[in-house]
This record gives structure tokens, C-alpha cells and sequence, in this order.
């Protein structure tokens, strides 16, 4: 799958309560006004203007913090393709997954703000275009890779009636 | 016996040897959520269609977030979980209860269990020598809807802790000083495991403030061995028949390290990150506004009566407010048997009844502009407390106390 869009650059550690503020809390189950706050105290400018396609482009320890699913739920629904991350707290990754937004795990130096750019998520490859650097990301741990595959953990359960890990007893009644 | 405590745990539930870094699916002992995680996780389970739970015994919901409710549509999220629980018969613990990490380790989890709760501070229970980490509602739908989950076997950093604590510094200044250490990503995808002599010198109140930050330098699990002070503690509470021993590992870790709890002094972590710390000496003055004592991480009944300590017959400072929420309602009313409240109240202290309050910005203490907080909690994001433009200092009750009396950051040592 080759996903294409613009760089939103942010810094390290961005924490879930940079991405989803605990403050629209009431907004948890009214996500499409949730959504206009996405990332706000990070970049007040982000919710309104990012396009279907882009890229949130993080530091280290991307969504570090709660494990409000809220978090890569609203950057999900804001249009975002893909986050690209130095590396990733653990609890966002998978919920990240889970509701099928794919995380890439590479050196996010050479990425500058406002650049377009080119994912190819089957070979691994970032490439700012036109004619920019070319970045490898690491690939998914497997698990991870089907249940994106599958477009999300309830959808990868349902299709292979538990974890697409039967010989390791992932199957389920 | 195996190399680590977090492998002997996954061993005996997987049946067989494993290795870090490999994925293995679990049966789950108990799985958990709050009414901020919740009422996503009921719609998850809507959608993978099941139509009953497969252990409702195993399956807790806790209203302690924004509780009691600040907004209607909290509100309606509240009737959604109560609603859900009566359906299922999963167990609901509601308004006044106390804050779901607090009651889980009180009243459910048990040593060598595999806990999942939709709450990144679930690795609390990592005290009571069972693994527990936070994951998100879908993934606790799921668990909910079939009793498994994934796991990568983690890889362990090993505290080995010696010696004991110096007058006025305690378990919260340990883990803030490690997490200063390796820093907020340090132990990322790892388990902490924490061992040596130093152990046995830690209540459980110590350990529960220890495992609970663990998630504070990315670990997966804090895991303290289930031990004499671990029986005594389920004793405590009517629960002996829960106790099972869990040792520490006895092979070597991935990465090993040692402190000695006497070299430890009273910490504080700045804003905006848990891993900005500095001995208080240095943050010495700092006008505070807000004081609070209370949360998951410092909420316990040792935690009051160390307040209490400091509080005897003096007042909070004008121009500080203190904010003291105790855990759980059972902390709530040990407190006050052991007279505790009174002493808190009458030197000018607001109670709130146990919940999260003010600790993740939905109610019952945010900031106003340019505000300080000092608080015994464990994050000082941006914002975490309701409002951007206000700053979070994270430190031990003794430090609270000290600074609550001062109305500026303050050295408990130099206080009492
Ligand atoms: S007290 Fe704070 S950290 Fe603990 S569960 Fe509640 S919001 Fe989370």
C-alpha cells in the first residue's frame, strides 16, 4: 500500500494528554467534536488544517502517557495516514493498531515540516518527495502486521476467530 | 525457579519455557476498566458481536475518573457502564469507591495473576508480584469477549535494591530518582523487577507508589516478588487465601542495576516531564499554589498519616490550598478511625471523596492560568490537569506536606 502526504513535524516525548487533553474528556463519546481539539496543545494549527493523507511525524516516545485509545483514534479520524515516529510508547503502539492506524518506526531527522511525503508500507520504504531522502522504517512485528493487515483487532478476531496465532493457542471459543 | 519473575509468571500460565521477545497468547486472570476507557470497551464488545462474557467474575468496571460526574454526557457514560455491568454481571464499583488501581490490588489481584486493565497505571499490581499492565479498550474488549490476550515477553532491567530509607524520603522519591535516571522512555517494552535486601525494607504502600509509576519510563511491568510483607498485607486486608509466593528471578536480567535506598534524597520532578527531576534542595521557594495529596500513586492511608505528621496542630499556608483525596473508600475509613482526617481538616485541608479528581484535568482541582501545582501523583504532562498554561510538580507526601505548610516548595527535612 503506498500512502502520500504532508509532514506534521512535532517534537520528543508528545503524550496523550498532548494528542487527546483530558480537559474534552466529556467529548469521549462525541468524537467528531473531540476530533477539532486532536493534538491542540501541541499545535494549535493541526486540527484545522491537516489533509487526508498526512503524516504525524513524532520524536521519541511518541504518545507516551494513559491508554486512552482516544489518542490514535482522533489522529486517525483527522485523516492522518500514518504516524512516523523515532520510536513509540508501548500502550499507543498497539491501541494505534488495533484500530488500524499504521505506525513506522525510523530516524524522523531527516523528515522536515511541511514536506511531501511517500510511504510504501509493503517494502518499508519513506521517500520525501520529489526527489528526496530515502528512509527505511523497521517492519512491524508480525501479530501487529496481520492485525493491521486485517484493518484492526476486532475485525482480525472476527476473521480468524482469535488471534491469527492458533498454534500458540490464540484461537478463541 | 526462572531467569526472570516476569518469564516465571508467563511460564506457569503458558505451560511451557519462553523467551524475551517472543509473542505468546495468555489466558487473563482479571481484566479491568474506568469510565474513561470504558465506554469505548463496551462498544468494542458490541462490535465483536459477543453476546455474554466469558468470566464476568474476571471482568471489573470502576467509575472513578470523572466521579462523581462534572457533565451530562459523563454522566451518560456512566449510565452506559452500570447498564453494561448489570447485562453482563461483570463487577461495578461506582461513585465513592475509589480509584480503580487502589481497589483492584485491595480486593482482586493476587500474587502471579496476569491483569490487563484499560489504564496505563494497571502495572500497579506489578507490587503484589502479579503481572499487570495497561493496554487499551479494544484490546480489553477483547479479553473481555474471550479471555486472551497478546503479550510480547518482555526483556527485564533488574533493580537490585539495598539499605534503607533516611528520615523523610520514601518509595516515591526511589522511583522518581530511577525514572531521572534512565530517563522516560528508559525501560520501554521492558519489565522492571526489583529485588535484593532493599526489598524486604519496603511496605507494601511502598511497593504499590514503586510499581505504579513503572509505566513512567515506558516499562511494561514493575514486578516486586510476592514475599512475607505481601502476606501480611492480604492478611490485612481478610485475603491470606489469595497469597501464593512469587520469587525473583534467578538467572540474569538484560540489564541489572543497584541503589541503595540510604543514598536516596527527597526528589522532585519538574515540568512537563516525569523525567525532569531534581533534589528538592534545588527547587527550593517556588511559590505553589495548589497542593494534593492523594491519586493512585500517593493515596494511601501511610501516605495520610504522614501528611497528618507534619500537619498536627499547624495551617496550610494562605496562599496554598490542599487538596487530600484518599484512594478508596477503605482508605477513607481507615483515615479517619485512626483520626487522621480531623487532623487534616482542622489545619485547613478540602477532603474530596475517592476518586481521580483533579489528577488527569477533568474536575475537582484544575489550575487557572500560570498556576503551580505540587502534587503526589504520577505525570506532569502539559495539560494534564486541565489547563495548558499551568505547571505540575510531582513529589512524595513528605515533600507535599512541607510544601503545603511553606506555600513554596520545601524540604521536609527542614520542616519538621
Ligand atoms: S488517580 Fe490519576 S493516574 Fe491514577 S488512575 Fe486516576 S487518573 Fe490515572
Amino acid at each position: 500500500m503506498i500512502l502520500k502526504g504532508r509532514v506534521w513535524k512535532f517534537g520528543d516525548d508528545i503524550s496523550t494528554d498532548l494528542i487527546a487533553p483530558g480537559r474534552y474528556f466529556h467529548l469521549r463519546s462525541n468524537l467528531d467534536e473531540f476530533v477539532k481539539h486532536v493534538l491542540e496543545d501541541a499545535n494549535p494549527d493541526f486540527a484545522g488544517r491537516v489533509k487526508p493523507g498526512d503524516f504525524v511525524v513524532g520524536g521519541k516516545n511518541f504518545g507516551l502517557g494513559s491508554s486512552r485509545e482516544h489518542a490514535p483514534l482522533l489522529i486517525k479520524m483527522a485523516g492522518v495516514s500514518a504516524v512516523v515516529a523515532k520510536s513509540v510508547a508501548r500502550i499507543f503502539f498497539r491501541n494505534a493498531i488495533n484500530i488500524g492506524l499504521p505506525v513506522l518506526i525510523c530516524d524522523t531527522d531527516p523528515l522536515p515540516d511541511g514536506a511531501l511525503l511517500e510511504a510504501d508500507l509493503a517494502n518499508g520504504q519513506l521517500q520525501v518527495l520529489p526527489k528526496g531522502r530515502r528512509i527505511e522504517f523497521s517492519p512491524l512485528p508480525d501479530v501487529m502486521l496481520r492485525i493491521l493487515q486485517d484493518g484492526g483487532l476486532v475485525d482480525h478476531i472476527k476473521k480468524n476467530k482469535g488471534f491469527g496465532l492458533a498454534d500458540q493457542g490464540g484461537d478463541v471459543r | 525457579m526462572a531467569e526472570t519473575l516476569v518469564k516465571g509468571i508467563i511460564e506457569k500460565k503458558a505451560g511451557r519455557t519462553v523467551e524475551a521477545g517472543e509473542i505468546v497468547v495468555v489466558d487473563v486472570d482479571l481484566c479491568y476498566l474506568q469510565d474513561g476507557t470504558g465506554p469505548l470497551t463496551v462498544r468494542q464488545v458490541e462490535k465483536l458481536g459477543a453476546d455474554r462474557l466469558v468470566d464476568p467474575e474476571r471482568v471489573a468496571v470502576f467509575i472513578d475518573h470523572a466521579s462523581p460526574s462534572c457533565h451530562k454526557s459523563l454522566s451518560n457514560d456512566h449510565v452506559t457502564l452500570r447498564d453494561f455491568t448489570r447485562k453482563t454481571g461483570a463487577r461495578l464499583y461506582d461513585v465513592g469507591d475509589g480509584v480503580c488501581h487502589q481497589v483492584a490490588c485491595e480486593e482482586l489481584v493476587k500474587p502471579g495473576q496476569i491483569v490487563i486493565g484499560a489504564d496505563s497505571h494497571t502495572c500497579m499490581g506489578g507490587a503484589l508480584g502479579a503481572l499487570a499492565t495497561g493496554m487499551g479498550s479494544t484490546d480489553v474488549a477483547v479479553i473481555m469477549a474471550h479471555g486472551k490476550t497478546w503479550l510480547r515477553v518482555p526483556e527485564t532491567l533488574r533493580i537490585h535494591l539495598s539499605g534503607s530509607f533516611k528520615d523523610w524520603v520514601g518509595a516515591k522519591d526511589l522511583i522518581l530518582h530511577l525514572i531521572g535516571q534512565i530517563g522516560a522512555d528508559g525501560a520501554t517494552y521492558r519489565a522492571l523487577e526489583f529485588c535484593g535486601t532493599g526489598v524486604t525494607n519496603l511496605t507494601m504502600e511502598d511497593r504499590l507508589t514503586i510499581a505504579n509509576m513503572a509505566v513512567e519510563c515506558g516499562a511494561k511491568a514493575g514486578l516486586f516478588p510476592s514475599d512475607d510483607t505481601t502476606r501480611e498485607y492480604l492478611k490485612s486486608l481478610g485475603r491470606e487465601g489469595d497469597y501464593s509466593p512469587v520469587p525473583s528471578g534467578d538467572g540474569p536480567a538484560d540489564e541489572e542495576m543497584e541503589i541503595d535506598l540510604g543514598s536516596l534524597e527527597p526528589t522532585v520532578s519538574l515540568p512537563h516531564t516525569v523525567d525532569n527531576t531534581k533534589p528538592v534542595g534545588e527547587v527550593l521557594g517556588l511559590p505553589i499554589q495548589q497542593v494534593v495529596v492523594g491519586t493512585c500513586t500517593n493515596g494511601r492511608e501511610g501516605d495520610l498519616a504522614l501528611l497528618a505528621k507534619f500537619l498536627r496542630g499547624k495551617k496550610v499556608h494562605p496562599n496554598t490550598r490542599l487538596l487530600i483525596i484518599p484512594a478508596s473508600r477503605r482508605v477513607y475509613l481507615n483515615a479517619l478511625k485512626e483520626g487522621t482526617m480531623e487532623v487534616l481538616i482542622r489545619a485547613g485541608a478540602a477532603i474530596i471523596s475517592p476518586t481521580c479528581g483533579p489528577c488527569m484535568g477533568v474536575h475537582a482541582g484544575i489550575l487557572g492560568d500560570g498556576e503551580r501545582c505540587l502534587s503526589t501523583q504520577n505525570r506532569n504532562f502539559k495539560g494534564r490537569m486541565g489547563n495548558p498554561e499551568s505547571e505540575i510538580y510531582l513529589a512524595s507526601p513528605a515533600v507535599a506536606a512541607a510544601t503545603a505548610l511553606r506555600g513554596c516548595i520545601a524540604d521536609p527535612r527542614e520542616v519538621l
